[in-house]
């Protein structure tokens, strides 16, 4: 059914979906727990910034992600100083492009999470002798699970459905950076239809699984808090 | 009460008499088209009073919008074949369509002294890693490319190193911000009157190692009856509009007229 | 020795606490004050939850705050057990896991054997397996003391521990509250704004009004302290420690002494000579007399001397009596304080009509 490089699409989109999600969740949290807590001037900046990626139009950061991850920018002259190769056309490069454009769909809902979390029950944590990075584990994450499980779901399905980004900083090399959204818009726009719907509607339906049951996940949990 | 028929006839004049002596005119035009097309509405406007309302963008989206009702009465294509589906679509009138301009294909690199002046560098696959190219299947600069290398049968030992645009403006990015050494790009992005406007070294692509990359206009319904229309189509045929054409690094259609 | 001093000031949004109090090393000590008068945070500077710019903590030797010498242990470092108004208890941990919880931070050898009494105390050996969610108030109540107290503190700490909870709900608790003096050596800080439980419970009793100090003291002196709007409320009550000292079988009644003279009370059957009893007496239910009342069917009549008097301005009067070490309130008319031509130092008779034994 597939072509061969349909599935090397595929391998390639959940790859890059899982590495992202994985580091997304080990960076991410740190950030929505300093988010949900600090009182400081530059909650509302950072805030802004990891919104960021929901307004623009994903060309125009992955635009400004070629430019400053290229040789002439910033970061890449960096990267060059230290021996390394820049990131765009390359498989890292899409991911920290992905992590980048994901971010605020793992930041917000941790956020939200610590945001809704019963701050008298972090209070008591440290008087039981829970030293602050102790109550973060024993207690804030483990309450704020739900909020942990629609972060990854969400992150990992927003970066199954990026387009635009990779596209500008992958470079559509086959076997490479070469994903599956990027797959069915050649297939479309090279008016090779089959192809395009058999792939589309695989996405369609995954998409829909995982977030069919983060809901069911999430309401069955709300339900046996309540009950 | 004279006053009065006055402001009336003043009224009248303004509504109903305007439009007889200047029309507007909706034009639809591919996004690398639409600088020289301003430049030559200003001197449209001047020379016969009509004003053109432009609109630009990518020629697909363009073609979506024109088929789902989009007010254009002209649409200047980046291609032919989009005109064509038009034409056949019966939203644009045949004997309207024609090349207006000729792509010139280059390869580019935003770096000084990259690229030799006969393009030499393509055979030392070792000197670059990455090739930008338009995606071959949806651009017609990148099909051309295509047909470049083959020519030059270059095809399979630079294959690894492409790197596709999903349009012509992506590919420019892509040299253009160095994270590809060199790549195949339209000469009308990177040359005014003769000069690099952005610097680097470039190829010229001899003409006689791709088939011409024809830029079509035509005249859509929406705009059959409007005499501005017609006229602008006139006008992009002209020696003026010719010289602005050709000074953003395009070529001109040959004598022969297109069918 | 477990005796707190603490002293805060502090800036509130709408008025500022300044605090300078010693508190007994035993017992429980009541923070008293309606609501919003600083009292709960009072004992969340106690706590290391907030941090009082100026202050000084200390419990014994132990130095927890000063702030001269910048000092300032967190709430984690803090050799204390808290108990919230609303139990906060864990709810992803079943109520065993809540007890090992701090039990594990605290010491480094944990023991289930410090468990043991603590669970007897609070009487919770049958919910051990269950998850908070499905306690009712009082015993996630119940379960947030042991927890506290599996920590071992040096002082137990409690907000309002009562305040959610239902009458039914309150009367369950109670005596496991009442008990717990007696079995700790720490004391206990009990903030509260009802009268009921500072009666009940308290041994030392601190009025705080707008973030100041309007009283403190022993329980029995503060209450009766005309000073402090407990003693001139309706509800206004005065404690009296006692002993049983006798029984009178055939009257069905039971003697209780103390330093102002000999009660009798209701038939206390099952209480035998020399347990303590606390006795509430409400000022409205005591009258005076210049003379020994005779022939009256009030048994209770001692000797006492008026320490005080305050009139409402509306026809009543509160006044203050002296009996032996103890004070009583006394609840009478302005014009009976007129007719009789009361004064601060008169002996009079102080006829009692109802007693509770709490």
């Amino acid at each position: 059914m597939f072509t061969p490089s349909d599935w090397s699409a595929i391998g390639l989109t959940l790859k890059l979906a899982t590495l992202t999600t994985l580091i997304l969740l080990v960076l991410g949290t740190p950030l929505a727990w300093h988010l949900a807590r600090t009182r400081a001037w530059w909650k509302a900046p950072l805030s802004a910034i990891v919104a960021l990626p929901i307004v623009l139009p994903p060309t125009v950061i992955g635009f400004y992600l070629l430019v400053a991850l290229g040789p002439k920018g910033v970061i890449g002259q960096w990267m060059l100083s230290l021996g390394l190769d820049t990131l765009p056309f390359t498989f890292s490069g899409l991911v920290v492009a992905s992590v980048f454009y994901s971010l605020p769909f793992v930041v917000q809902p941790i956020q939200n999470a610590f945001e809704s979390l019963d701050q008298r029950l972090l209070e008591a944590a440290s008087t039981l002798r829970a030293h602050p990075l102790d109550v973060f584990f024993s207690v804030a994450l483990p309450l704020a699970r739900s909020g942990l499980l629609t972060a990854t779901i969400l992150g990992f399905a927003h970066t199954i459905g990026e387009f635009g980004v990779v596209l500008m900083i992958g470079g559509n090399i086959p076997d490479k950076t070469r994903v599956v959204s990027v797959q069915i818009y050649d297939h479309v726009e090279a008016m090779e239809y089959a192809q395009a719907h058999q792939l589309a509607a695989l996405m369609l339906v995954f998409s829909f699984t995982i977030l069919f049951m983060m809901y069911l996940i999430n309401s069955r949990s709300h339900f046996m808090q309540k009950s | 009460m004279k006053s009065f028929q006055f402001a009336i006839t003043l009224l009248l004049a303004a509504t109903i008499a305007q439009p007889i002596y200047a029309d507007q005119v909706q034009i639809a035009v591919a996004s690398n088209f639409s600088k020289p097309l301003e430049e030559i509405a200003v001197k449209f406007k001047t020379e016969t009073g009509h004003e053109a309302k432009i609109s630009a963008g990518a020629t697909g989206k363009l073609y979506a919008q024109i088929e789902h009702g989009a007010p254009f009465e002209i649409f200047i294509s980046a291609d032919s074949k989009t005109p064509k589906k038009l034409v056949d679509a019966q939203l644009a009138l045949a004997e309207s369509q024609f090349t207006y301009a000729v792509g010139k294909l280059a390869l580019w690199s935003s770096q000084e002294n990259r690229v030799d002046q006969n393009g030499e560098i393509l055979k030392n696959a070792d000197k670059f890693t990455h090739l930008a190219i338009a995606n071959p299947k949806t651009a017609p600069y990148g099909a051309a490319a295509i047909e470049v290398l083959e020519k030059l049968g270059l095809l399979k030992t630079l294959e690894p190193k492409f790197v596709q645009g999903e349009n012509i403006t992506q590919t420019f990015d892509f040299v253009s911000t160095g994270n590809a050494e060199l790549g195949f790009v339209a000469v009308s992005q990177i040359e005014k009157d003769k000069v690099l406007t952005n610097g680097g070294s470039v190829w010229f692509v001899p003409t006689d190692l791709y088939k011409p990359i024809s830029q079509d206009a035509v005249l859509l319904n929406k705009g059959k009856d409007n005499k501005a229309a017609q006229a602008l189509l006139d006008y992009l045929k002209t020696p003026d509009a010719q010289a602005i054409i050709t000074s953003y690094g395009y070529a001109l259609p040959q004598a022969e007229k297109t069918p | 020795m477990n005796n707190l001093h603490t002293r805060f000031h502090l800036t509130l949004k709408t008025f500022s606490l300044a605090l300078d109090l010693h508190l007994p090393a035993t017992g429980i000590s009541a923070i008293f004050g309606v609501s919003g008068c600083g009292k709960t945070t009072f004992l969340r500077c106690i706590a290391g939850l907030e941090k009082a710019a100026q202050g000084y903590c200390a419990i014994g030797n132990t130095v927890w705050q000063d702030s001269s010498r910048h000092l300032f242990l967190s709430a984690h470092q803090r050799e204390v057990g808290y108990v919230f108004q609303e139990s906060c208890l864990f709810p992803h941990l079943s109520v065993k896991q809540n007890l090992h919880y701090g039990l594990r931070r605290s010491s480094k050898h944990p023991n289930a054997n410090v468990l043991a009494p603590i669970i007897e105390l609070l009487g919770i050996e049958h919910l051990l397996d269950r998850m908070p969610a499905k306690l009712s108030g009082g015993e996630k109540q119940r379960v947030a003391i042991a927890r506290a107290l599996a920590v071992i503190p040096r002082v137990l700490l409690m907000d309002e521990p009562l305040a959610a909870l239902d009458l039914a709900r309150r009367q369950e608790i109670l005596p496991y509250l009442a008990r717990l003096p007696h079995e700790l050596q720490i004391p206990i800080v009990y903030v509260t704004h009802s009268p009921q439980e500072v009666t009940q419970l308290a041994d030392y009793l601190v009025v705080l009004e707008a973030g100041q100090l309007k009283a403190a003291g022993r329980l029995e002196e503060t209450l009766t302290n005309l000073e402090s709007p407990l003693a001139v409320s309706r509800q206004a009550s005065s404690i009296i420690q006692a002993h049983v000292s006798g029984h009178e079988a055939h009257y069905h009644l039971t003697l209780a002494s103390f330093s102002g003279g000999v009660l009798s009370l209701p038939y206390q059957q099952q209480r035998t000579v020399g347990t303590p009893l606390r006795l509430r007496i409400y000022a409205r239910d005591v009258s005076l007399s210049l003379q020994k009342p005779q022939q009256t069917s009030i048994l209770n009549i001692l000797h006492a001397t008026i320490a005080g008097m305050i009139h409402d301005g509306e026809g009543r009067t509160m006044v203050r009596l002296r009996l032996g070490d103890s004070a009583l309130l006394a609840h009478i008319s302005y014009k009976s304080a007129c007719e009789l031509g009361l004064q601060v130092g008169m002996a009079v008779f102080a006829q009692i009509k109802a007693t509770a034994i709490l």
